[in-house]
């Protein structure tokens, strides 16, 4: 099927097999890798990604199901050398380790943020809910959102 | 000038991982790359009647499809450990094929493998493959496996055993001293099988290129070299030094992803059969029926007390579950690296461990972070709770009436344990009076009995672990059955211009090692971290190394490159004498510079590094170039410590238990980098805590698995857990360089106990006295009731 997406602000046209994921689309087909699988069922949230503004798993979304969407990948959030300053706060928070999920953190801590600029630890970690990670035990995740909320409102 | 050691230097990695251009195993495309997929069996135990590939042969796109029928069917992939019987007869090692050919063991096992230019049409022609099966019973528990009458995993020996195994003291003489002791506290439970989970999938790309008659292996693992010689020397028998095992970011394994499995070696194989690239990136559920887990062993304990509540003896039987075949480590998990920790922090005088090691018909189990040493401290302080519970004593006084005094291993020796271990240093009273006062124990106290009498269910739960890492001492793990050597190599490579490239054959797969590794070379060698590159995950590049496990990185690893940087200095030295026209001994090097001391005549690191390529006006007999490789073999194993202490409260009306605060203070020595020592420690204690409350593999009667998606088995969620309150105390290690003992494990070793512990503590006084892990909600309403 024939489908036109706007991907980090560029549009492209494919045809593409119905069965294909939006995750491997955007791996296979647009060499998008930092959007990750880790799982095929929405339940780690490595691949989740921003569909029209607000988050989805890109490994249970068809690529046919976003034609005419604009998507967000974690590729688009930096503005050129400049990180996001979610991403920076996961630097600067050790936010990270293995970094197989963070590219899902990432996108949805920008979608907890945009959705409640100010969110409690309780808000933080309720948001966090469909994402897994394996390696911080989520205490540095929590702590690099709190601190992006606060830049990001500074 | 600037120095690194200790403090929280923030990660290089970072910014390729947070913006989306990390390299894991999956992310690369090699040009005319096929892609794969398995035929995987739907029974735990079952005799294959046959198997018809030709629908799939014909299918669009399909390259190949192999049976183990083919060559690759008679190929297995070998244990690393072996692990005798008591009466002296041989481990029973079986074969562990590439593709099953008569016989399935296990549910998942690969029967058949296709190839084609895509995932989605080889996913499709494996669809295509007709087997055909007659199934058999199963037997998944280790105790049920020993059982007369239990359906055999491998029919050529007369049982499932595949080996057993006790340490410590004469059983009779343990026996007689719990005959005689003032109390016995007795345990019986299961210390619950668990799938390790790293979040990327294990992935594989074997290339082999004909025209160099060469192969490179793009693989996810822990331990490139390793990978490398197993697949080379044993499992394909192909030449090591025609073989490039790669692997660049690797996304989490916590043990996992340190054997050499089968699909590795059968993609390697195949690569060379049709002359292309192969890639096979396992799937959720192939990860659950695939990947080693961990845990498994049945137990059944006994601890004797004098009548001051001193421990006179400690009985242990247990059942540990092998799986259908011998994983890369697995016989050293429920024995070397399980009973040699049974002294725990305590001076017990009397210590007996029984082991039996059976097959079943399970996927095979392996080292998961702690490997062995959760299984022990989850014992040792479950049952010392569960004792001072009986004798109405605090669980914190038992424990300090019990513990090891403390000891630095140089003006005072180590502790010889009565497990063949001997202790490097320790102090187990300074963490837990530490971690009672982070606590506010005795206010905590208060607050339990008050909450109690408005029938609210508060518990405190401690737990005081010890770990051995740093693995290994090679002479000290070839005595115990290891069939390799378990040193390290680190090599300092300095370039003419001074800039300095670290190789090291420890493999981060999350730990931040480039970040870590130049801290402590920037101090060593008194220049700025960004002139060093640390190296890691590559065979054509790392001259050899064992990998990263065992949390072994820096006290093993990082004192090879020690070595190395030891060497560069005394070269440099003569180096830089010449050049000032001095002796050697009348240099000092600090801060990047030979100076001869007294004077303010100085040479750079970077002038010498120059010299040293450029040896125009260089010293008589001295080779040029400032390169140095070394290997360091450990002389004894590090013995981190620390006490974990959870504060649960139980929901009187559903059984669920909130952890309302987790408070660790850990002893790893000394500390690199405490921002990265801290993030262990948290990931280590959600995984323990995960172990405690959510987390369980099931295999049904049949061997099914019924916890194969992340829809049923319960991982840990941000929402399941608190913030994670730390604190250190510092032993250093005596006998490494940097004093270090490694923080990779202790989280997950110390924090499982401290939680069921405390969900215990919090329903004592209804007259609970155990709950067998998970403890779910379901079990704990159940406990409540009876």
């Amino acid at each position: 099927m024939q489908i036109s997406v706007t991907i980090n602000g560029k549009t492209y046209a494919h045809d593409v097999e119905p069965r294909i994921s939006l995750a491997q689309y955007l791996r296979e087909t647009l060499n998008l890798t930092g959007t990750h699988i880790g799982c095929d069922t929405s339940g780690c949230g490595s691949c989740t990604v921003h569909v029209d503004g607000a988050s989805a798993k890109a490994c249970t979304l068809l690529a046919v199901q976003v034609d005419g969407c604009e998507i967000k990948t974690i590729e688009g959030m930096a503005n050129g050398s400049e990180m996001h300053p979610i991403q920076e706060a996961f630097k600067e928070n050790h936010g990270l380790q293995c970094g197989f999920c963070t590219p899902g953190m990432v996108m949805t801590a920008a979608d907890i943020l945009k959705n409640n600029p100010n969110p409690s630890e309780e808000e933080i970690r309720h948001g966090l809910e469909g994402n897994f990670c394996r390696c911080t035990g989520y205490h540095n995740i929590v702590k690099s959102i709190q601190h992006a909320a606060e830049k990001m409102n500074a | 000038m600037e120095t690194f050691i200790g403090k929280p230097v923030k990660r290089r990695e970072d910014n390729r991982f947070l913006k989306g251009a990390g390299k894991y195993t999956d992310d690369i495309k090699l040009h005319g790359m096929t892609h794969s997929a398995f035929v995987r069996s739907p029974y735990a135990h079952a005799k294959i009647v046959s198997v018809d590939t030709s629908a799939a042969e014909k299918a669009e796109g399909v390259v190949a499809v192999y049976t183990g029928s083919d060559a690759c069917g008679t190929i297995g992939v070998p244990c690393g450990w072996q692990v005798d019987f008591k009466n002296g007869e041989t481990m029973r090692e079986p074969m562990h094929p590439l593709l099953a050919k008569d016989k399935i063991r296990h549910l998942g096992e690969a029967v058949a493998f296709v190839i084609a230019e895509t995932l989605e049409l080889a996913r499709d022609a494996a669809e295509l493959v007709d087997v055909k099966y007659e199934a058999l019973p199963a037997v998944t528990c280790p105790k049920k496996a020993m059982a007369s009458g239990a359906p055999k995993v491998h029919d050529e020996w007369e049982d499932n055993a595949a080996f057993d195994w006790c340490i410590g003291n004469d059983r009779a003489e343990v026996e007689a001293a719990l005959a005689n002791a003032h109390h016995v506290t007795e345990m019986t439970y299961k210390n619950h099988r668990l799938a390790p989970n790293a979040i990327e999938p294990r992935s594989y790309i074997a290339d082999y290129d004909v025209n160099a008659d060469k192969w490179t292996l793009y693989t996810s693992t822990q331990n490139p070299h390793l990978v490398r010689l197993l697949l080379c020397a044993f499992a394909l028998g192909i030449p090591e030094h025609k073989v490039r095992v790669v692997s660049y970011d690797v996304g989490g394994g916590f043990g996992s992803k340190i054997y050499h499995y089968t699909e590795e070696a059968l993609l390697t194989w195949a690569s060379k059969e049709i002359g292309r690239p192969i890639k096979w990136t396992s799937d959720r559920t192939e990860a659950f029926l695939t990947d080693a887990h961990g845990r498994d062993h049945i137990v059944h304990s006994k601890m004797g007390f004098d009548k001051d509540g001193k421990i006179v003896a400690h009985l242990t039987d247990e059942f540990c579950a092998m799986g259908a075949y011998l994983s890369t480590f697995a016989p050293a998990v429920p024995t070397y690296l399980h009973g040699t920790l049974f002294q725990g922090v305590y001076t017990t005088p009397l210590i007996h461990l029984n082991v039996v090691a059976p097959f079943t018909h399970t996927v095979p189990v392996d080292a998961y972070r702690g490997a062995g040493r959760p299984e022990a401290t989850y014992l040792l302080e479950r049952i010392i709770s569960k004792a001072a519970k009986e004798m109405d004593m605090d669980p914190a006084e038992l424990r300090f009436k019990n513990f090891i005094s403390p000891f630095n291993g140089t003006t005072e020796p180590g502790y010889q344990t009565q497990v063949a271990l001997q202790y490097d240093s320790g102090n187990y009273e300074g963490v837990l009076k530490r971690g009672l006062e982070m606590l506010g124990y005795e206010d905590f106290r208060k607050e339990q009995a008050e909450a109690r009498k408005n029938g609210k269910l508060l518990g405190v739960g401690i737990s005081t672990y010890i770990e051995g890492c740093g693995i290994a001492p090679s002479a000290v793990v070839g005595s115990l059955g290891a069939r390799a050597g378990l040193y390290e190599v680190g090599h300092v490579r300095v370039q003419p211009t001074g800039k300095v490239s670290v190789f090291t054959g420890a493999h981060s797969h999350g730990q931040g090692h480039e970040t870590v590794f130049a801290q402590f070379v920037a101090d060593k060698l008194g220049i700025p971290m960004d002139d060093i590159d640390i190296v890691h995950g590559d065979t054509d590049q790392v001259a050899f190394g064992m990998g990263t496990y065992g949390s072994r990185s820096l006290a093993v690893g990082g004192s090879a490159i020690i070595k190395s940087i030891e060497k560069v200095l005394e070269k440099g030295a003569k180096i830089a004498a010449h050049k000032l026209e001095a002796a050697e001994e009348d240099l000092e090097y600090a801060e990047g510079k030979w100076t001869v001391k007294g004077t303010d005549k100085s040479i750079s690191f970077g002038d010498v590094s120059l010299t040293a390529y450029v040896p125009h006006d260089y010293p008589e007999g001295v080779e040029p170039g400032l390169d140095f490789s070394s290997f360091y073999d450990p002389t004894n194993f590090t013995y981190p410590f620390g006490t974990h202490i959870a504060v649960v409260e139980v929901c009187s009306d559903t059984g669920k238990v909130e952890i309302k605060r987790f408070v660790a203070c850990d002893d790893v020595g000394n500390v690199m980098n405490p921002m990265i020592v801290d993030g262990q420690i948290h990931g280590g204690v959600v995984q323990g805590i995960g172990q405690a409350l959510l987390e369980e593999v099931v295999y049904d009667g049949e061997g099914q698995m019924v916890t194969g998606s992340y829809m049923d088995y319960a991982m840990p969620r941000a929402d399941d857990i608190p913030m994670i309150e730390t604190d250190r105390t510092t032993t250093p290690c005596p006998h490494n360089p940097l004093g270090v003992k490694g923080a990779g494990e202790a989280g997950a070793i110390g924090s499982t106990p401290a939680v069921v512990n405390a969900v215990v503590d919090a329903l004592s006084h209804l007259g609970v006295t155990d709950i067998q892990m998970p403890v779910t909600p379901k079990r704990v309403w159940k406990a409540m009731q009876s």
